[in-house]
């Protein structure tokens, strides 16, 4: 009992230091979506590049570890505006299957790039030694890292709804979503908001690359192979909502957690099963308004 | 914009739509060397005809047609492999009927819904493909693939040989069984209806046309004309590997068809070509260039050139239309 009991906490403790990485990765996602409906596939090659930047810095030049966090976000946000400004506003305008096709072509290129600068191995990611150990709570031991992880994401997140229902920015990013046409009519200039929130949401997708870096592996197929779980996400949770992100981030990270830790000659089989009858069930996500 | 086939245009068949033909016949008997890598190129224009019949034409985004394929593929593979059934004709038959039995059900579903949720459903349901494939070792091979694929003579006659020659001439022959039928149906009233659907899918509702049924129908023949495609890969490698399935060979085949052109027939038949021919070129030397190459082409399609090469023959043609 006891031990069945130790491994329901486990699981769960694992489940949600996954689930708060995919939330932080993909809000993001949800929100340029909602914002913009821009279908951003190539969303999982800003965190990857978070991720390493962070193991870049901290191998090549020491920098301890919160700063390479800092840096990571910093460095993958302004890469976004760039990116923003040069290529993903020409395509606003047009069809949904251009700007999966353009995402498609980022990731192939964010692909083979990141081949070509680190090769094909995983990069280890050299944490400090504070978060090696382990952390005892309530008479149980829990990996030090995950708790910094979970710390650090709920700073994020609570930081980031504060921002979104509490400011004027995050009134006006509401407003934009809600009724494009009716924010810029009111004096929004709707394309600085864009570019900023798709530099937030990049930045935060490059922190949670890098937060995450020992949980989901830094390499070069990082974009494709998990974009599904990136998407599914969004999809679940619903278009341009903080908070349906939020509860699938935490759902899938702990079933999934769960399936491989009880099933794991199942594979991913039963999150994507689950998705196909959510979707079914609820085709505009959990939160999701109806379109 | 202006297509080069479609409803209202002449469904004659016109001298330059032979000329495909013609090059594959003189292919076959000028490059006796290249005859695998043409079966190759062969069964990859059936599957990028099929995905141009929902994505060209009727406008459906999917990111996980290779389920289709993969179906296909394994299909015919575990039946010839594991049950004895060695028909090729027999065999694509039973491959196109799955695949188009997966494609009815899981179009009944998909098409009911639109944008992201469709393409995340398109993307699960290839995923979930990949994952039965993956983990049950003992009836696809997993990860190892599926090999020992035996396949009797085509109608008892002719034995798929060492060099390939009658590998590529059953996918030719079966290449132009399936463009006949897609060729058949864009021209007709049928093919008007998804173009219809495609450009403006409010107004082909207050119209009256059964939208749904139209999508779906189009779904599961392309959903059969993939896994027909599928079992013409297996029958042809006589192997079955798992990169026939999930998401990167969805996005691959979708790159090929970008590159020839979306929604005009025979983009589908240039784009494998290309892509095929470079990549056994290039893949093999220079595989990161590769992939880099891939996705900038691809960037420069969607921002420069939407029609891909014959959208770009068409502009050169009309230009100099002007001249003469």
């Amino acid at each position: 009992m006891d031990v069945f009991l130790s491994s329901l906490v486990s699981v769960a403790f694992h489940g949600i230091a996954y689930g708060m990485i995919l939330y932080v990765i993909s809000v993001g996602l949800s929100v340029t979506m909602g914002l913009m409906g821009f279908v951003n596939l190539a969303h999982g090659a800003f965190a990857m590049a978070g991720g390493y930047v962070l193991t870049s810095v901290i191998s090549r030049f020491g920098l301890p570890f919160p700063l390479a966090l800092a840096l990571a976000f910093i460095v993958v946000a302004a890469a976004s505006v760039l990116l923003e400004r040069w290529f993903y506003s020409r395509l606003y305008d047009a069809g949904e299957l251009e700007q999966v096709l353009f995402t498609i072509g980022l990731i192939f290129m964010a692909v083979a790039a990141a081949q070509v600068a680190f090769g094909m191995l995983q990069r280890p990611v050299l944490l400090p030694p504070y978060l090696k150990g382990q952390i005892s709570v309530l008479g149980r031991d829990f990996p030090a890292y995950r708790v910094f992880l979970i710390a650090v994401s709920s700073a994020m997140i609570a930081a980031l709804w504060f921002g979104v229902e509490r400011t004027l920015w995050g009134a006006m990013v509401r407003a934009a979503v809600d009724n494009r046409a009716m924010a810029q009519s009111i004096g929004i200039n709707t394309r600085r908001l864009f570019t900023l929130t798709f530099a937030l949401g990049s930045g935060l997708a490059g922190l949670g690359g890098a937060l995450g870096a020992e949980i989901i592996a830094i390499q070069p197929t990082y974009p494709f192979e998990h974009l599904p779980y990136f998407l599914i996400v969004v999809a679940v949770g619903g278009l341009g909502s903080l908070r349906g992100p939020f509860a699938a981030a935490l759902l899938i990270g702990v079933s999934d957690t769960a399936c491989k830790y009880w099933l794991p000659q199942f594979g991913a089989f039963f999150i994507y099963v689950a998705t196909i009858f959510l979707l079914l069930w609820r085709p505009a996500g959990l939160f999701g308004r109806r379109v | 914009m202006t297509r080069a086939v479609g409803y209202g245009a002449d469904p004659r068949i016109r001298f330059a739509e032979w000329l495909p033909w013609l090059a594959a016949v003189a292919a076959f008997f000028l490059l006796p060397d290249y005859l695998p890598l043409g079966a190759r190129i062969l069964t990859y224009i059936l599957f990028a005809l099929s995905l141009d019949l929902i994505l060209g034409y009727a406008g459906i985004i999917t990111l996980g047609h290779s389920a289709f394929f993969g179906l296909g593929a394994y299909v015919a593979g575990i039946l010839a492999a594991k049950l004895g059934v060695t028909d090729p004709l027999l065999l694509l038959a039973a491959a196109a009927g799955a695949a188009g039995a997966l494609g009815i059900a899981t179009g009944a579903v998909i098409l009911r819904t639109h944008g992201l949720t469709q393409l995340m459903l398109t993307l699960a349901i290839a995923a979930v493909c990949l994952e039965i494939a993956h983990k049950a070792t003992s009836v696809t091979g997993g990860a190892d693939g599926l090999s020992g694929v035996a396949i009797a003579p085509i109608f008892g006659a002719f034995k798929f040989d060492l060099y390939g020659k009658t590998a590529y001439l059953w996918c030719l022959a079966l290449l132009f069984a399936g463009w006949w039928v897609t060729r058949k149906m864009i021209y007709s009233p049928f093919g008007a209806t998804l173009c219809g659907i495609r450009e403006n899918i409010v107004r082909m509702h207050a119209i009256g046309v059964p939208v749904y049924r139209r999508l779906l129908t189009a779904y599961a023949v392309s959903a059969m004309l993939a896994g027909l495609a599928g079992a013409l890969l297996a029958e042809t490698n006589q192997f079955v590997g798992l990169n026939v399935l999930g998401f990167e060979p969805s996005g691959e085949l979708m790159v090929m068809l970008i590159l020839g052109g979306v929604g005009r027939l025979y983009g589908a038949f240039v784009g494998p070509l290309v892509y095929l021919i470079a990549q056994d070129f290039l893949a093999k030397q220079f595989p990161e260039y590769w992939y880099f190459g891939i996705g900038l082409m691809l960037v420069l399609v969607v921002l420069f050139a939407r029609g891909g090469i014959l959208g770009i023959a068409d502009a050169i043609v009309a230009r100099a239309r002007r001249y003469v």
